[in-house]
Protein backbone atom coordinates (compact mmCIF):
# COMPACT_ATOMS: atom_id res chain seq x y z
CA UNK A 1 0.00 0.00 0.00
CA UNK A 2 2.71 2.29 0.90
CA UNK A 3 5.96 1.82 -1.16
CA UNK A 4 9.31 3.48 -0.26
CA UNK A 5 11.42 2.69 -3.40
CA UNK A 6 15.22 4.02 -2.91
CA UNK A 7 14.06 7.26 -1.52
CA UNK A 8 16.81 10.00 -0.43
CA UNK A 9 15.92 13.11 0.91
CA UNK A 10 18.38 16.44 1.10
CA UNK A 11 18.33 19.55 2.91
CA UNK A 12 20.39 21.74 1.43
CA UNK A 13 24.04 19.10 2.17
CA UNK A 14 22.59 17.63 4.75
CA UNK A 15 21.74 13.92 4.08
CA UNK A 16 18.51 12.98 5.96
CA UNK A 17 17.16 9.87 4.58
CA UNK A 18 19.28 7.35 2.58
CA UNK A 19 17.96 4.78 0.52
CA UNK A 20 14.91 3.74 1.99
CA UNK A 21 13.64 0.69 1.64
CA UNK A 22 10.00 -0.40 2.68
CA UNK A 23 6.43 -1.58 2.26
CA UNK A 24 3.70 -1.47 4.57
CA UNK A 25 1.10 -3.28 3.61
CA UNK A 26 -2.59 -2.52 4.32
CA UNK A 27 -3.93 -2.87 8.05
CA UNK A 28 -0.31 -3.22 9.04
CA UNK A 29 0.85 -1.24 12.19
CA UNK A 30 4.25 0.12 11.32
CA UNK A 31 5.99 1.50 14.61
CA UNK A 32 9.37 3.68 13.65
CA UNK A 33 11.53 3.99 16.83
CA UNK A 34 15.18 5.71 16.44
CA UNK A 35 17.11 8.06 18.66
CA UNK A 36 16.40 11.74 17.54
CA UNK A 37 17.20 13.08 14.51
CA UNK A 38 17.23 9.74 12.95
CA UNK A 39 14.52 10.98 9.88
CA UNK A 40 11.98 9.37 11.31
CA UNK A 41 9.49 12.28 11.39
CA UNK A 42 10.55 13.15 7.97
CA UNK A 43 10.33 9.32 6.76
CA UNK A 44 6.80 10.17 7.69
CA UNK A 45 6.09 13.24 6.42
CA UNK A 46 7.22 12.33 3.40
CA UNK A 47 3.76 9.63 3.25
CA UNK A 48 1.36 12.59 2.71
CA UNK A 49 4.21 15.01 1.07
CA UNK A 50 4.65 17.53 3.97
CA UNK A 51 8.13 16.72 3.06
CA UNK A 52 9.14 16.29 -0.52
CA UNK A 53 11.87 13.53 -1.39
CA UNK A 54 14.22 14.37 -3.72
CA UNK A 55 15.29 10.68 -5.55
CA UNK A 56 13.65 7.59 -5.60
CA UNK A 57 10.06 6.78 -5.67
CA UNK A 58 7.37 6.73 -3.46
CA UNK A 59 3.58 5.39 -3.78
CA UNK A 60 0.60 5.16 -2.21
CA UNK A 61 -2.01 2.66 -3.57
CA UNK A 62 0.09 2.66 -6.72
CA UNK A 63 -0.17 6.67 -7.00
CA UNK A 64 3.33 8.28 -6.94
CA UNK A 65 3.90 11.22 -4.40
CA UNK A 66 5.97 12.72 -5.61
CA UNK A 67 4.62 13.49 -9.21
CA UNK A 68 3.29 16.73 -9.82
CA UNK A 69 0.52 15.54 -11.59
CA UNK A 70 -0.67 13.73 -8.32
CA UNK A 71 -3.78 15.69 -6.49
CA UNK A 72 -2.11 16.06 -3.32
CA UNK A 73 -5.41 17.22 -1.90
CA UNK A 74 -7.25 14.33 -3.17
CA UNK A 75 -4.78 12.25 -1.59
CA UNK A 76 -4.21 13.73 1.63
CA UNK A 77 -8.40 12.93 2.49
CA UNK A 78 -7.11 9.60 2.54
CA UNK A 79 -4.63 9.70 5.09
CA UNK A 80 -5.19 11.22 8.44
CA UNK A 81 -2.15 12.73 10.39
CA UNK A 82 -2.03 13.39 14.04
CA UNK A 83 0.99 15.60 15.42
CA UNK A 84 2.78 15.61 18.26
CA UNK A 85 1.51 19.20 19.29
CA UNK A 86 -1.74 18.37 18.22
CA UNK A 87 -2.12 21.47 16.43
CA UNK A 88 -6.16 21.66 16.95
CA UNK A 89 -7.29 25.12 15.69
CA UNK A 90 -7.37 27.15 18.71
CA UNK A 91 -10.13 29.59 17.37
CA UNK A 92 -12.55 26.72 16.48
CA UNK A 93 -14.43 24.27 19.02
CA UNK A 94 -13.58 20.81 19.15
CA UNK A 95 -16.58 20.17 17.39
CA UNK A 96 -15.62 22.58 14.43
CA UNK A 97 -11.99 21.39 14.16
CA UNK A 98 -13.30 18.05 13.63
CA UNK A 99 -15.97 19.49 11.37
CA UNK A 100 -13.64 21.57 9.31
CA UNK A 101 -12.39 19.01 6.77
CA UNK A 102 -15.09 16.75 6.11
CA UNK A 103 -17.09 20.12 5.67
CA UNK A 104 -15.44 21.38 3.36
CA UNK A 105 -13.59 18.45 1.52
CA UNK A 106 -15.65 16.50 1.38
CA UNK A 107 -18.66 18.87 1.35
CA UNK A 108 -20.67 17.12 3.87
CA UNK A 109 -23.06 18.65 5.10
CA UNK A 110 -23.53 20.57 8.67
CA UNK A 111 -25.86 17.61 10.06
CA UNK A 112 -24.02 14.39 8.66
CA UNK A 113 -20.61 16.28 9.39
CA UNK A 114 -21.42 17.12 12.88
CA UNK A 115 -23.17 13.14 13.83
CA UNK A 116 -19.48 11.69 12.37
CA UNK A 117 -17.43 14.10 14.47
CA UNK A 118 -19.74 13.32 17.85
CA UNK A 119 -19.07 9.40 16.70
CA UNK A 120 -15.69 10.01 16.54
CA UNK A 121 -15.46 12.13 19.54
CA UNK A 122 -17.60 9.09 21.35
CA UNK A 123 -15.07 6.57 20.17
CA UNK A 124 -12.11 8.40 21.68
CA UNK A 125 -13.63 8.80 24.93
CA UNK A 126 -14.55 12.83 24.92
CA UNK A 127 -18.45 12.64 23.72
CA UNK A 128 -18.91 15.87 26.36
CA UNK A 129 -16.04 17.83 25.37
CA UNK A 130 -17.89 18.78 21.68
CA UNK A 131 -18.46 22.47 22.64
CA UNK A 132 -14.97 23.18 24.44
CA UNK A 133 -12.31 25.33 23.23
CA UNK A 134 -9.11 23.40 22.75
CA UNK A 135 -7.34 25.65 25.58
CA UNK A 136 -9.76 24.37 27.91
CA UNK A 137 -8.42 20.66 27.79
CA UNK A 138 -6.10 19.10 28.50
CA UNK A 139 -3.24 17.32 26.55
CA UNK A 140 -4.27 13.86 26.13
CA UNK A 141 -7.64 15.05 25.50
CA UNK A 142 -6.10 16.97 22.70
CA UNK A 143 -4.54 14.62 21.34
CA UNK A 144 -7.54 12.26 21.47
CA UNK A 145 -9.60 15.56 19.70
CA UNK A 146 -6.98 15.57 17.46
CA UNK A 147 -7.01 11.68 16.52
CA UNK A 148 -10.70 12.19 15.98
CA UNK A 149 -9.99 14.66 13.78
CA UNK A 150 -7.79 12.44 11.79
CA UNK A 151 -10.43 9.68 11.33
CA UNK A 152 -13.46 12.16 10.49
CA UNK A 153 -12.19 11.64 7.22
CA UNK A 154 -12.65 8.22 6.90
CA UNK A 155 -8.85 7.52 5.66
CA UNK A 156 -7.53 4.35 5.18
CA UNK A 157 -4.37 5.40 6.50
CA UNK A 158 -3.47 7.16 9.83
CA UNK A 159 -0.01 9.14 10.58
CA UNK A 160 1.25 9.05 14.36
CA UNK A 161 4.19 11.90 14.73
CA UNK A 162 5.84 11.41 18.27
CA UNK A 163 1.74 11.34 19.27
CA UNK A 164 2.92 11.25 23.35
CA UNK A 165 6.23 12.79 23.13
CA UNK A 166 4.57 16.15 24.51
CA UNK A 167 1.80 14.88 26.87
CA UNK A 168 2.32 14.66 30.36
CA UNK A 169 3.17 11.03 31.73
CA UNK A 170 -0.17 10.72 33.35
CA UNK A 171 -2.09 11.30 30.35
CA UNK A 172 0.09 8.87 27.67
CA UNK A 173 -2.02 5.91 28.43
CA UNK A 174 -5.52 7.78 27.22
CA UNK A 175 -4.32 8.06 24.09
CA UNK A 176 -2.33 5.03 23.40
CA UNK A 177 -5.31 3.03 24.64
CA UNK A 178 -7.42 5.10 21.43
CA UNK A 179 -4.04 4.00 19.26
CA UNK A 180 -4.75 0.36 20.47
CA UNK A 181 -8.09 0.10 19.77
CA UNK A 182 -7.62 2.06 16.14
CA UNK A 183 -5.08 -1.11 15.39
CA UNK A 184 -7.10 -3.39 16.24
CA UNK A 185 -10.12 -2.17 14.07
CA UNK A 186 -7.51 -3.05 10.84
CA UNK A 187 -6.78 0.83 10.65
CA UNK A 188 -2.86 1.03 8.57
CA UNK A 189 -0.84 2.75 10.84
CA UNK A 190 2.15 4.20 10.77
CA UNK A 191 3.70 5.66 14.52
CA UNK A 192 6.58 7.24 15.18
CA UNK A 193 6.93 6.86 19.12
CA UNK A 194 9.08 6.27 22.02
CA UNK A 195 6.89 4.58 23.58
CA UNK A 196 7.95 1.05 23.79
CA UNK A 197 5.59 -0.94 25.36
CA UNK A 198 3.35 0.37 22.74
CA UNK A 199 5.67 -0.86 20.10
CA UNK A 200 6.17 -4.16 21.99
CA UNK A 201 1.89 -4.70 21.90
CA UNK A 202 1.12 -3.37 19.05
CA UNK A 203 3.23 -3.05 16.18
CA UNK A 204 3.17 -6.14 13.47
CA UNK A 205 6.66 -4.55 12.36
CA UNK A 206 8.95 -2.59 14.23
CA UNK A 207 11.08 -0.41 12.05
CA UNK A 208 14.27 1.07 13.39
CA UNK A 209 16.22 3.91 11.84
CA UNK A 210 19.53 5.47 12.57
CA UNK A 211 21.40 8.73 10.76
CA UNK A 212 18.52 8.75 7.76
CA UNK A 213 18.87 4.68 6.96
CA UNK A 214 16.53 1.79 8.00
CA UNK A 215 18.81 -0.35 9.67
CA UNK A 216 16.22 -2.90 10.81
CA UNK A 217 12.78 -4.36 10.37
CA UNK A 218 11.93 -7.26 12.57
CA UNK A 219 8.27 -8.26 14.06
CA UNK A 220 8.48 -7.01 17.73
CA UNK A 221 9.16 -10.15 19.66
CA UNK A 222 12.35 -10.32 16.72
CA UNK A 223 13.69 -7.03 18.00
CA UNK A 224 13.40 -7.02 21.62
CA UNK A 225 14.75 -10.49 21.65
CA UNK A 226 17.62 -9.87 19.99
CA UNK A 227 18.33 -6.88 18.00
CA UNK A 228 20.44 -7.88 14.73
CA UNK A 229 22.44 -4.08 14.58
CA UNK A 230 24.31 -3.45 16.69
CA UNK A 231 22.78 0.00 16.97
CA UNK A 232 19.87 -1.05 17.76
CA UNK A 233 20.95 -2.76 20.35
CA UNK A 234 22.66 -0.18 22.50
CA UNK A 235 19.39 1.90 21.49
CA UNK A 236 17.03 -0.63 22.95
CA UNK A 237 19.81 -1.04 25.87
CA UNK A 238 19.79 2.72 26.57
CA UNK A 239 16.34 3.19 26.64
CA UNK A 240 15.03 -0.38 28.27
CA UNK A 241 17.31 -0.02 31.09
CA UNK A 242 16.65 3.15 32.82
CA UNK B 1 -6.90 81.27 28.06
CA UNK B 2 -8.48 79.97 24.68
CA UNK B 3 -10.01 82.13 22.74
CA UNK B 4 -13.30 80.50 21.65
CA UNK B 5 -14.33 83.26 19.70
CA UNK B 6 -11.43 82.31 17.08
CA UNK B 7 -13.67 78.72 17.24
CA UNK B 8 -17.18 80.01 16.73
CA UNK B 9 -16.42 82.51 14.65
CA UNK B 10 -14.46 80.08 12.29
CA UNK B 11 -16.99 76.66 12.93
CA UNK B 12 -17.50 76.76 9.64
CA UNK B 13 -14.36 76.67 8.10
CA UNK B 14 -13.32 73.87 10.80
CA UNK B 15 -16.28 71.97 9.99
CA UNK B 16 -15.51 71.68 6.19
CA UNK B 17 -11.79 70.72 7.02
CA UNK B 18 -12.61 68.56 9.58
CA UNK B 19 -15.28 66.88 7.14
CA UNK B 20 -13.01 66.55 4.36
CA UNK B 21 -10.48 64.81 6.61
CA UNK B 22 -12.98 62.29 7.89
CA UNK B 23 -13.28 61.79 4.06
CA UNK B 24 -9.66 61.35 3.10
CA UNK B 25 -8.92 59.63 6.42
CA UNK B 26 -11.73 56.72 5.40
CA UNK B 27 -11.25 56.22 1.50
CA UNK B 28 -7.12 55.86 2.24
CA UNK B 29 -7.84 53.30 5.54
CA UNK B 30 -10.01 51.67 3.85
CA UNK B 31 -8.15 51.22 0.39
CA UNK B 32 -4.69 50.96 2.26
CA UNK B 33 -6.67 47.78 4.31
CA UNK B 34 -7.89 46.54 0.93
CA UNK B 35 -4.13 46.86 -0.80
CA UNK B 36 -1.95 45.97 2.32
CA UNK B 37 -3.79 42.21 2.49
CA UNK B 38 -3.30 41.90 -1.09
CA UNK B 39 0.67 42.84 -0.74
CA UNK B 40 0.98 40.67 2.33
CA UNK B 41 -0.54 37.61 0.37
CA UNK B 42 2.00 38.43 -2.62
CA UNK B 43 5.08 38.65 0.15
CA UNK B 44 4.33 35.25 1.40
CA UNK B 45 2.29 32.78 -1.30
CA UNK B 46 4.74 30.38 -2.56
CA UNK B 47 5.14 31.74 -5.73
CA UNK B 48 8.54 33.62 -6.09
CA UNK B 49 7.94 36.54 -8.65
CA UNK B 50 4.94 37.40 -7.13
CA UNK B 51 7.44 38.00 -3.13
CA UNK B 52 10.27 39.56 -5.11
CA UNK B 53 6.86 41.92 -6.31
CA UNK B 54 5.26 42.44 -3.03
CA UNK B 55 8.94 43.02 -1.33
CA UNK B 56 10.01 45.44 -3.45
CA UNK B 57 6.41 47.29 -3.40
CA UNK B 58 6.72 47.67 1.16
CA UNK B 59 10.25 48.35 0.85
CA UNK B 60 10.40 51.28 -1.81
CA UNK B 61 7.39 52.45 -0.54
CA UNK B 62 7.85 53.06 3.53
CA UNK B 63 11.74 54.14 2.89
CA UNK B 64 10.63 56.96 0.75
CA UNK B 65 8.88 60.18 2.92
CA UNK B 66 4.72 60.67 2.66
CA UNK B 67 5.61 64.17 1.59
CA UNK B 68 7.52 63.32 -1.82
CA UNK B 69 4.94 60.47 -2.54
CA UNK B 70 2.35 63.61 -2.11
CA UNK B 71 4.85 65.48 -4.29
CA UNK B 72 4.78 62.92 -6.99
CA UNK B 73 1.02 63.24 -7.34
CA UNK B 74 0.42 66.35 -6.77
CA UNK B 75 3.35 67.87 -8.61
CA UNK B 76 4.14 65.07 -10.94
CA UNK B 77 0.92 63.93 -12.08
CA UNK B 78 -0.85 67.47 -11.48
CA UNK B 79 -3.40 65.47 -9.43
CA UNK B 80 -5.78 68.43 -6.99
CA UNK B 81 -4.53 68.28 -3.79
CA UNK B 82 -7.40 66.39 -1.88
CA UNK B 83 -6.41 63.40 -4.00
CA UNK B 84 -2.65 63.47 -4.45
CA UNK B 85 -3.18 63.43 -0.78
CA UNK B 86 -5.41 60.69 -0.18
CA UNK B 87 -3.77 58.51 -2.93
CA UNK B 88 -0.36 59.36 -1.31
CA UNK B 89 -1.39 58.55 2.05
CA UNK B 90 -3.32 55.16 0.81
CA UNK B 91 -0.29 53.81 -1.13
CA UNK B 92 2.25 54.80 1.79
CA UNK B 93 -0.20 53.15 4.56
CA UNK B 94 -0.66 50.34 2.66
CA UNK B 95 3.12 49.05 2.80
CA UNK B 96 3.38 49.19 6.74
CA UNK B 97 -0.26 47.33 6.77
CA UNK B 98 0.74 45.09 4.99
CA UNK B 99 4.14 44.45 6.91
CA UNK B 100 1.78 44.16 9.92
CA UNK B 101 -0.55 41.86 7.95
CA UNK B 102 2.77 39.51 6.85
CA UNK B 103 3.53 39.01 10.44
CA UNK B 104 0.41 38.46 11.76
CA UNK B 105 0.03 35.50 9.58
CA UNK B 106 3.79 34.45 10.42
CA UNK B 107 2.95 34.36 13.54
CA UNK B 108 0.92 31.31 13.38
CA UNK B 109 2.34 28.67 14.39
CA UNK B 110 3.61 26.59 11.09
CA UNK B 111 1.62 23.43 12.19
CA UNK B 112 -1.40 24.68 11.99
CA UNK B 113 -0.85 25.42 7.80
CA UNK B 114 0.48 21.67 8.32
CA UNK B 115 -2.81 20.32 9.97
CA UNK B 116 -5.28 21.65 7.54
CA UNK B 117 -3.29 21.16 4.53
CA UNK B 118 -2.75 17.59 5.54
CA UNK B 119 -6.57 16.98 6.15
CA UNK B 120 -6.97 17.71 2.14
CA UNK B 121 -7.82 21.37 2.45
CA UNK B 122 -5.82 23.86 -0.10
CA UNK B 123 -3.71 26.40 0.24
CA UNK B 124 -6.29 29.21 -0.25
CA UNK B 125 -8.76 27.09 2.18
CA UNK B 126 -6.24 26.92 5.13
CA UNK B 127 -5.52 30.31 4.59
CA UNK B 128 -8.90 31.41 4.84
CA UNK B 129 -10.52 29.23 6.91
CA UNK B 130 -8.02 28.78 9.89
CA UNK B 131 -4.83 30.62 9.01
CA UNK B 132 -6.57 34.58 8.36
CA UNK B 133 -9.25 34.01 11.58
CA UNK B 134 -6.19 33.97 13.81
CA UNK B 135 -3.84 36.37 12.19
CA UNK B 136 -6.76 38.78 12.90
CA UNK B 137 -6.47 38.78 16.30
CA UNK B 138 -2.83 39.26 16.11
CA UNK B 139 -2.95 41.90 13.78
CA UNK B 140 -5.96 44.10 15.29
CA UNK B 141 -3.12 46.31 18.07
CA UNK B 142 -0.59 46.98 14.76
CA UNK B 143 -3.61 47.88 12.51
CA UNK B 144 -4.88 50.27 14.96
CA UNK B 145 -1.54 52.33 15.34
CA UNK B 146 -1.19 52.60 11.86
CA UNK B 147 -4.74 54.33 11.05
CA UNK B 148 -4.14 56.41 14.06
CA UNK B 149 -1.13 57.52 12.11
CA UNK B 150 -2.88 57.35 9.13
CA UNK B 151 -5.59 60.15 10.56
CA UNK B 152 -2.52 62.32 11.65
CA UNK B 153 -0.34 62.17 8.13
CA UNK B 154 -3.87 63.14 6.93
CA UNK B 155 -2.37 66.97 7.78
CA UNK B 156 0.81 66.62 4.69
CA UNK B 157 -2.79 67.10 2.82
CA UNK B 158 -2.20 70.83 4.10
CA UNK B 159 0.82 71.10 2.26
CA UNK B 160 -0.69 70.75 -1.01
CA UNK B 161 -3.47 72.91 -0.66
CA UNK B 162 -5.50 69.46 0.16
CA UNK B 163 -8.87 71.49 1.85
CA UNK B 164 -8.38 69.06 4.70
CA UNK B 165 -8.42 70.30 8.40
CA UNK B 166 -4.67 71.31 8.65
CA UNK B 167 -4.96 73.47 5.81
CA UNK B 168 -8.04 75.25 6.93
CA UNK B 169 -6.27 75.72 10.30
CA UNK B 170 -3.46 77.73 8.20
CA UNK B 171 -6.07 79.86 6.81
CA UNK B 172 -8.06 80.65 9.63
CA UNK B 173 -4.27 81.89 10.90
CA UNK B 174 -3.29 83.85 8.53
CA UNK B 175 -6.23 85.36 8.23
CA UNK B 176 -6.68 86.14 12.11
CA UNK B 177 -3.13 86.43 13.28
CA UNK B 178 -3.53 84.02 15.96
CA UNK B 179 -1.65 81.14 15.73
CA UNK B 180 -1.63 79.04 18.96
CA UNK B 181 -5.37 79.17 19.74
CA UNK B 182 -6.10 78.00 15.95
CA UNK B 183 -4.18 74.96 16.02
CA UNK B 184 -5.19 73.96 19.81
CA UNK B 185 -8.52 73.83 18.07
CA UNK B 186 -7.23 72.17 14.95
CA UNK B 187 -5.43 69.39 17.47
CA UNK B 188 -8.52 69.37 19.49
CA UNK B 189 -10.66 67.96 16.18
CA UNK B 190 -8.21 65.37 15.31
CA UNK B 191 -8.15 63.85 18.72
CA UNK B 192 -12.08 63.63 17.90
CA UNK B 193 -11.19 61.17 15.24
CA UNK B 194 -8.18 59.16 16.66
CA UNK B 195 -9.47 58.82 20.34
CA UNK B 196 -12.68 56.75 19.44
CA UNK B 197 -10.33 55.04 17.23
CA UNK B 198 -7.72 54.28 19.77
CA UNK B 199 -10.66 52.80 22.07
CA UNK B 200 -12.14 51.12 19.38
CA UNK B 201 -9.26 48.95 18.72
CA UNK B 202 -8.59 48.21 22.12
CA UNK B 203 -12.47 46.91 22.39
CA UNK B 204 -11.97 44.94 19.95
CA UNK B 205 -8.42 43.27 21.00
CA UNK B 206 -10.32 42.42 23.74
CA UNK B 207 -13.64 40.84 22.35
CA UNK B 208 -11.12 38.67 20.38
CA UNK B 209 -9.16 38.01 23.01
CA UNK B 210 -12.10 36.43 24.46
CA UNK B 211 -12.76 33.87 21.97
CA UNK B 212 -9.54 31.91 22.67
Amino acid sequence: MIVFDRVNKYYGDFHVLKEINLTIKKGEVVVVIGPSGSGKSTLLRCINRLETISQGSLSINGLNVADKKTDINKLRRNIGMVFQHFHLYPHKTVLENIMLAPRKVLGQSEDEAKKIALKYLDKVGIGDKANSFPSQLSGGQQQRVAIARGLAMGPEIMLFDEPTSALDPEMIGEVLDVMKALAHEGMTMVVVTHEMGFAREVADRIVFMDEGRVLEEATPAEFYANPREERARLFLSRILNH
Amino acid sequence: MLDFSILTENLDMYLLGFKNTIMSSLVALISSLILGVLIAIMRIAPIKPLNWLGTAYVEFIRNIPLLIITFFFFLGLKLSGLYAGTLALTIYTSSFIAEAIRAGILSVPKGQMEAARSSGLTYGQAMRLVILPQAVKIVIPPLGNQFINLVKNSSILAVVAGLDLMYHGDLISSRTFVVFDVYIFVAAFYLILTIPLSFGVGYLEKRLAKSN
